[in-house]
């Protein structure tokens, strides 16, 4: 053994000793606040319950039911949708401003306070101003935000593009002021127009701010909640053939959260069912998406 | 020579126009905000009917709608002003000391257990509330962690992960000379933590203080689930309720709230601008 390493081992073990007062709070906490939830979730999934204390095992049961579901089929799609285009229109638009504020323009620090401001009103508030607003504008037509869908969703679509267009913006930002003078400075001589140094120099250059804002758009979309139960609700709603309603504009964790608390006690394993499947697909996409751009990073 | 004058006067030109482009945006920007402004001084009728109005005479209501919001829903808004301040700043000061702590433990002592821990973290992170939301609330529930005194509990719990993982990798990149030169002039391992290493975690501090802060002060879901809202309720419960379970707002009193509620948020934004833009930057660049 190198002396280093055992002068280390050394500290770490006098480290050791206060290991009731350094990591014991925040296991305690963690155990509580996740690993235990967790795994009961999982386990109750499996279940027919309507108190955690009585739950009856039921092996596959509520994970058929909650995919033969239309609501949670229809909530799927719907997420999709609002996930992917609010994710292309919120990253190109925060992407386009925050290379305009890097051009060394009066004022970019106001634009920029403005910019990311709404991302500090949280989502039932906005969903209220927003509901306000749209109301404002439509009884010209005589309509509403909750009785026709495709209103719903383009109304949620900019409501999440004013909300988070600022918080990538800032993320675009620190990544284009790190791309390094000279090599743009570079390309300007070797006589690259103002689009080819966009492309070919700048886009690869922040590609790691690509990858996050992504990921996190992606992930914000599908996790959507607070704005949507606020916004409409998941109204308008339509009955199905067989007498089931489906809720047009509601996403999927409103689905699960309105399976477990509306529906009646006695789908709250169907509920936890969904929940499940609604974990596997949000860590899933993020790390898939996360393995893919990361590929097409420049290595530098 | 007069060839550079003219690429540099259209790019002058090009400025300008962008600046023009960029403040129309800004403008169309802040119009939400401004409507809650105007119609939180309007009376109910003309909120609904003439939403983009300025308040003339006949709308005008000075400021009934604020004294309505203040008990409006038979619940005193300054009580859920003060339950969201107290459940943020508690959580946010729990997280930073304990997470902060935890995580020099991990990054210092190389053991299964701390890697476990810390995997175990950054798992968290891609977990989606709706996965632990029943489970959480009911163990809050059992455990009697479901007032606002002890809710921090629960958020330190289910936001540990996000703490954690980024003061790791800031612990990761403090050179260990400092803390055995440390070690060598006779200082253990808790002024070692106190007086030499959580100085140096400041700006760490900082941005995950402001993430954690906007978090738990947004957040609805967590504590409508594990409060008692009947008795316990912070600013976005009490939004939400006035919504759900009234029929007919008076939505002039309700744009009152809500000025109310996001005032206070704008001007501790412009104080700390500099902070928050920069934490968000940070814990996006890690997370």
């Amino acid at each position: 053994m190198t002396k280093k390493a055992k002068g280390g081992s050394i500290r770490q073990s006098s480290i050791r000793r206060w290991a009731p007062l350094f990591i014991c709070p925040v296991f305690v906490a963690f155990c509580i606040g996740f690993v235990w939830p967790f795994i009961q979730g999982i386990y109750l999934s499996f279940c027919n319950f309507k108190l955690v204390s009585k739950a009856t095992f039921v092996g596959l049961d509520n994970y058929v039911q909650a995919l033969a579901d239309a609501s949670f089929a229809h909530s799927f799609w719907y997420t999709a949708a609002t996930a992917i285009v609010s994710l292309v229109l919120i990253n190109v638009i925060a992407f386009a401003v925050a290379y305009a504020l890097t051009q060394n323009l009066k004022g970019s620090n106001i634009f920029r306070t403005i910019f990311f401001m709404p991302n500090l009103i949280g989502g039932i508030v906005l969903g209220y101003i927003w509901s306000m607003i749209f109301d404002g504008i439509l009884q010209a037509y005589s309509t509403s935000i909750l009785l026709d869908s495709t209103l719903g969703f383009w109304g949620l679509i900019i409501l999440m593009c004013w909300q988070q267009i600022g918080y990538m913006m800032i993320i675009y930002i620190a990544g284009l002021q790190a791309v390094p003078e000279d090599m743009i400075e570079a390309a300007k001589i070797d006589g690259a127009t103002k689009l080819q140094t966009l492309f070919k120099v700048i886009i690869p250059n922040v590609m790691p701010s690509i990858t996050i804002c992504t990921f996190l758009s992606l992930t914000n979309g599908f996790k959507l909640f607070d704005q949507n139960l606020a916004l409409t609700g998941g109204l308008p709603f339509i009955i199905q053939p067989d007498g089931g309603t489906i809720n047009t504009t509601e996403m999927l964790a409103l689905n699960i959260y309105n399976t477990f608390y509306t529906s009646g006690a006695a789908t709250r394993g169907v509920a936890q069912a969904k929940a499940v499947l609604f974990f596997v697909l949000v860590a899933g996409l993020g790390l898939a998406q996360l393995a893919y751009t990361r590929k097409r990073e420049v290595q530098q | 020579m007069s060839n550079a004058h003219d690429t540099l006067a259209s790019e002058r030109r090009r400025k300008n126009i962008l600046s023009v482009v960029l403040a129309i945006i800004c403008v169309i920007y802040c119009l939400p905000v401004v409507a809650v402004v105007v119609n939180s001084f309007k009376l109910n009728t003309y909120v609904k009917t003439d939403t983009f109005a300025l308040p003339n005479s006949e709308s005008f209501a000075g400021l009934s709608n604020f004294i309505t919001g203040m008990t409006f829903g038979n619940y005193p808004f300054w009580r859920a002003a003060f339950f969201s301040v107290l459940i943020t700043v508690a959580s946010t000061a729990l997280i930073l000391i304990c997470c902060s702590m935890a995580a020099w433990y991990i990054a210092r002592v190389n053991s299964k257990f701390c890697k476990l821990v810390y995997i175990l973290c950054v798992f968290s992170m891609v977990v989606p509330f709706q996965m632990v939301m029943f489970t959480l609330s009911k163990t809050a529930d059992t455990l009697n962690l479901n007032t606002p005194w002890t809710i921090p509990v629960v958020y330190l719990g289910f936001g540990a992960g996000l703490a954690i993982f980024m003061f790791v990798g800031f612990v990761k990149s403090i050179p260990l000379e400092i803390e055995e030169a440390a070690a060598i002039d006779g200082c253990g391992p808790i002024r070692t933590f106190f007086c030499v290493v959580l100085p140096m975690l400041k700006p760490t501090l900082i941005s995950v203080g402001i993430l954690e802060l906007m978090w738990v002060w947004n957040d609805y879901l967590l504590p409508y689930l594990v409060l008692d809202i009947n008795e316990y309720r912070t600013i976005p419960i009490h939004i939400q309720y006035l919504k759900g379970s009234y029929g007919t707002v008076d939505l002039g009193a309700t744009m009152a709230l809500i000025l109310m509620s996001i005032v206070p948020v704008i001007i501790f934004y412009l104080a700390c601008q500099k902070h928050i833009i920069k934490g968000v930057a940070a814990g996006a660049v890690k997370g």
